[in-house]
C-alpha cells in the first residue's frame, strides 16, 4: 500500500470535496439541484476552512 | 399531503444491506447508476486516501464516558465501509495508531467514508419505499 502524506490544507480540501459531492447526491432530487448544491456544500467547507484557520491563527497571537 | 410509502421490508432490506456492504451497490440495484457511481467514488476514494495516510482502524474499547464513545463510535463508523473494512482487517492492511497529523487525518478519513455510506444506505432506503425517486 503507498504512502501518501498530505498537509492540512489538503487533507480539508479533499474532505470537504467528496462529502459536498456525497451531500448533494442524497438530499436533492434533481441533477441540477444536485450539483448546485454541492458546489454550496463546498464553497461553505472552502469558507470555514479559511474562517477557522485565521481564527485559530489570530487566537494563537 | 399524504405520501404513499411502500415500506414492505422485502423491498428495502436487500438494498440496504447491498448498500452497506458495496458502496453504492444499493442504488445500482435500484437502477440508480450515476448516484450508484458518485458514491461509490466518494466513499472508496476517501477510504483508500485513509489506508496511504496510515490511519488507524478503531476496535471497540470500553473506559470513561469519552472513550468509550470515541472508540466505539470509531469502530461503528468503520464497519460502515462494509467491504472496504472487512477486506483491510482480512488482507492486514490494518494500520496501528500512531502520532501525527498525517496520521490523525487519515483515522478521520476512515471514518468519514463510513458516514458517507451511512447517508447513500438512507438514499437507498428513501428510493426503496418511494420516499423519493
Amino acid at each position: 500500500m503507498p504512502k501518501i502524506s498530505l498537509s492540512h490544507f489538503e487533507a480539508s480540501i479533499l474532505f470537504a470535496l467528496f462529502t459536498s459531492i456525497v451531500l448533494g447526491v442524497v438530499t436533492k432530487r434533481s441533477d441540477h439541484e444536485r450539483m448546485r448544491y454541492a458546489a454550496y456544500c463546498f464553497a461553505w467547507f472552502v469558507a470555514a476552512i479559511f474562517g477557522l484557520s485565521w481564527l485559530m491563527y489570530l487566537g494563537h497571537g | 399531503m399524504t405520501e404513499k410509502v411502500n415500506s414492505g421490508a422485502g423491498k428495502w432490506i436487500p438494498a440496504v444491506a447491498l448498500a452497506w456492504i458495496v458502496p453504492g451497490g444499493g442504488h445500482l440495484m435500484l437502477k440508480k447508476p450515476g448516484r450508484a457511481g458518485l458514491i461509490a467514488f466518494c466513499v472508496v476514494a476517501m477510504y483508500l486516501l485513509g489506508l496511504m495516510m496510515r490511519g488507524a482502524l478503531f476496535t471497540p474499547r470500553s473506559d470513561d464516558l469519552l472513550t468509550t464513545v470515541i472508540y466505539y463510535g470509531g469502530f461503528i463508523g468503520n464497519i460502515m465501509n462494509g467491504i472496504l473494512y472487512f477486506l483491510t482487517v482480512s488482507l492486514g492492511y490494518a494500520q496501528p495508531d500512531a502520532a501525527g497529523h498525517v496520521h490523525d487525518y487519515g483515522t478521520k478519513f476512515l471514518v468519514a467514508a463510513g458516514l458517507l455510506n451511512v447517508l447513500g444506505m438512507v438514499d437507498a432506503y428513501e428510493i426503496a419505499t418511494g420516499q423519493k425517486d
